[in-house]
């Protein structure tokens, strides 16, 4: 009887922690920026009404309810800007995902069938890079990609090109930057689906007849397909959302949506139409999401 | 071919050569015929000098073994003894550091596997997980390059023989640990692999339904005729399903031979320990009369045995007799037999009694000291008066149920 009275307390709050969490720092952030977005913007601080004024009392929020309309939505949609930007933001991501999962899986699958004894240490390589902070490894970049930078003086040493190429400001540099920040996130799901893979399964295929080329076809890569899964939601997502890179190594000729999102709010002061473009970002994500979700769900059901 | 030719041959070569003899009698040429010609039909699987090394670890040594057409062959020793190593070298997936696999003639120990008519039946069954049971059947068929409609045939030829009938769209996570089984079973069997190869098939499932599995696995390899080859432990599966069992010891072949012949007649003391439960008394070959040798054991007493097979060429020997071979009495056998004198009497006190249902176990503290074990079947179910715990007995057994081996 004690003992559970004890037990319920913690156990309770235990339990509620990853909600208020949410309630916390994502539903209540959230709920500002809609209602931001559904605002006018206006050369105030904030810079947008309605300001709902609780102080006034009921009546004036029921009014600055009133004043809240779909304006800064429309206005998205009507405007190439905006389309273009969430274009390319997905045409950038979709590129972006493929180069990483060609790149990634090979190493995944390399790493998966080392000595048991040196994948902590392959595990370690992958994850190195981010002992150095992200922005800073992005300028890193910018050095190797600059006129007289290391790639030009490597490819001019090498006689592969006769005069320095322009890397820098190109989207060529812009995969280059997202690829290099963002293979690990690709790596380390696939890694962990193939490492855990039942060997004996491969043995079966060979002995079934076929050749370690089609074992693998038929057997490791659609048994690791999870993994896949998880790598490409891990990537697409937040490069879809990218801003640094593009705004550092990309030129600029057409932007992503991040790029445009900082462009309303910092240089244009446009709070309520920058509110808007992160939801319809938001909006955007959500069916990837849900996609991975039903995956995992699928995977978790399929293991037990 | 080598099988038909004397019977079809031999008695027209007679008829031929001699037309005016009368009948020869032909069956009597047809019934001598197989008596010889075996002796010159290769084995199905002939292993040669093979042995295999890990860093420093001994697994196989330079073993040699044939298998016939159509046997039920078991491997059976302790964990690590090189039996699995030596199915995966048969399967292909340990390649050999020396010797041959001869498969049909053809060395095979260098070929990878899927290019081997041999199938796994893997321990752990290795299902695909993403496949449904028919098209784990049919896997192996597809890379065959069978033509679809004889895949369909195939596939549902299998399933009826292990029984699957209504499973075959399940995933292998819908089905229990037995129906994974046949499942693992029929998807071996469907190639028709000239050898069947099953590393511990039975080991995941309970004791009810490994027994009744290990009947039907008899069944079908005799249905199909093909040649199985099972890796066991376990040394109760091994002597039910084989006709021959080869019992190895870190790395090496300790013995192969029937059931029975390893029960009742082991090359070695470590046989007769590893085979069965067993009596050992250790002592020296004293003198031969006739056919029956007499050991003498610790304490003054003495053992006489039946001709052993193998000559003994030692003094130090070990006499191995079977529980259920050593009778109880509360005065000794009864004294009608003519060669009573020649019955070997050990006295001494019942020191713990272990009922199991069928059978109960009997120690029996020699006055040597030495500890019998005799077992009794519980052959009624009334008035079966056993012995009880300090009651004296006399434990006696004849010289023909004693084995004599070198230590």
């Amino acid at each position: 009887m004690s003992a559970r009275r004890i037990f319920a307390g913690p156990a309770r709050l235990a339990a509620i922690a990853p909600y208020a969490w949410m309630v916390l720092f994502f539903l209540v952030p959230f709920g500002f920026v809609l209602k931001i977005s559904l605002s006018q913007t206006a050369i105030a601080q904030p810079p947008y009404v309605p300001v709902f004024d609780v102080t006034e009392g009921w009546a004036s929020i029921k009014a600055a309810f009133g004043q809240l309309s779909l304006d800064n939505f429309r206005l998205l949609v009507s405007d190439d800007l905006y389309i273009s930007s969430y274009l390319r933001s997905v045409l950038v991501a979709v590129i972006s995902t493929a180069i990483l999962l060609l790149i990634g899986y090979p190493v995944a699958y390399g790493m998966a069938r080392l000595p048991k004894r040196w994948q902590p240490i392959a595990m370690m390589l992958v994850i190195v890079p981010f002992w150095t902070s992200f922005l800073i490894r992005i300028y890193a970049w910018i050095n190797i990609l600059q006129h007289d930078g290391l790639l030009n003086k490597v490819l001019l040493a090498l006689h592969i090109v006769s005069k320095p190429v322009v890397w820098l400001s190109t989207d060529t540099a812009m995969y280059i930057g997202i690829v290099y920040s963002y293979l690990p996130f690709m790596i380390l799901p696939l890694y962990a689906t193939l490492a855990k893979m039942d060997g004996s399964l491969l043995e079966a295929a060979g002995d079934l007849g076929a050749s370690p080329a089609r074992a693998f076809w038929l057997v490791t890569f659609p048994l690791s397909l999870p993994g896949v899964a998880a790598g490409v939601l891990l990537c697409f997502i937040p490069i879809v959302g990218e801003f640094v890179i593009p705004d550092l190594l990309a030129g600029s000729g057409s932007m992503m949506i991040g790029q445009t999102l900082w462009l309303e709010f910092f240089t244009n002061k446009d709070w309520p139409v920058a509110s808007a473009a992160a939801v319809a970002l938001l909006l955007l994500l959500i069916p990837p999401l849900l996609l991975y979700d039903r995956l995992q769900r699928r995977t978790l059901a399929g293991g037990g | 071919m080598t099988e038909e030719s004397p019977d079809i041959e031999t008695p027209k070569a007679d008829v031929a050569a001699e037309p005016a003899t009368p009948e020869p009698p032909a069956e009597a040429i047809a019934a001598s015929a197989p008596q010889v010609e075996p002796a010159g039909e290769p084995p199905l699987l002939r292993i040669e000098g093979v042995g295999k090394s890990f860093g420093n670890f001994r697994a196989v040594d330079r073993l040699s073994l044939d298998i016939r057409a159509g046997e039920f062959f078991a491997l059976l020793g302790p964990s690590g003894c090189g039996k699995t190593t030596l199915l995966r070298m048969l399967a292909g997936f340990e390649t050999p550091d020396e010797g041959r696999i001869l498969l049909g003639g053809n060395d095979i120990a260098q070929v990878p596997p899927h290019l081997r008519p041999v199938n796994m039946m893997f321990q752990n069954y290795a299902l695909f997980p993403h496949l449904s049971v028919r098209d784990n059947i049919a896997f192996g068929l597809k890379r065959a390059g069978m033509a679809r409609a004889e895949i369909a045939t195939r596939v549902a030829e299998m399933v009826s023989l292990v029984r699957l009938e209504g499973m075959e769209k399940r995933k292998p996570d819908q089905l229990s640990g037995g129906q994974k089984q046949r499942v693992a079973l029929a998807r071996s069997l469907a190639r028709r692999p000239q050898v069947l190869l099953l590393d511990e098939p039975l080991a995941a499932l309970d004791k009810k339904l490994r027994e009744s599995t290990q009947h039907e696995l008899m069944e079908l390899q005799r249905r199909l005729g093909m040649t199985f080859i099972i890796v066991t432990h376990d040394q109760e599966e091994a002597m039910t399903v084989a006709n021959r069992i080869g019992v190895m010891n870190a790395g090496r072949l300790e013995q192969v031979a029937t059931p029975r012949d390893l029960y009742e007649a082991p090359h070695s003391r470590w046989i007769a320990e590893f085979i069965g439960d067993v009596n050992l008394f250790e002592g020296d070959a004293g003198w031969r009369q006739g056919n029956r040798l007499t050991v003498a054991i610790k304490d003054g007493d003495t053992i006489t045995v039946g001709e052993p097979r193998q000559p003994v060429t030692k003094t130090a020997v070990c006499v191995a007799i079977r529980p259920e071979k050593v009778k109880l009495s509360r005065r000794g056998p009864v004294s009608d037999a003519a060669n009573t004198h020649a019955i070997n009497r050990l006295e001494g006190v019942v020191s713990d009694v272990g009922y199991l249902g069928g059978l109960t176990v009997y120690k029996v503290k020699l006055d040597s000291g030495i500890v019998v074990r005799s077992s009794m079947a519980n052959t009624a179910r009334l008035n079966m008066d056993g012995y009880l715990v300090g009651q004296r007995v006399v434990a006696w057994f004849t010289p023909d149920d004693c084995m004599v081996l070198e230590q």
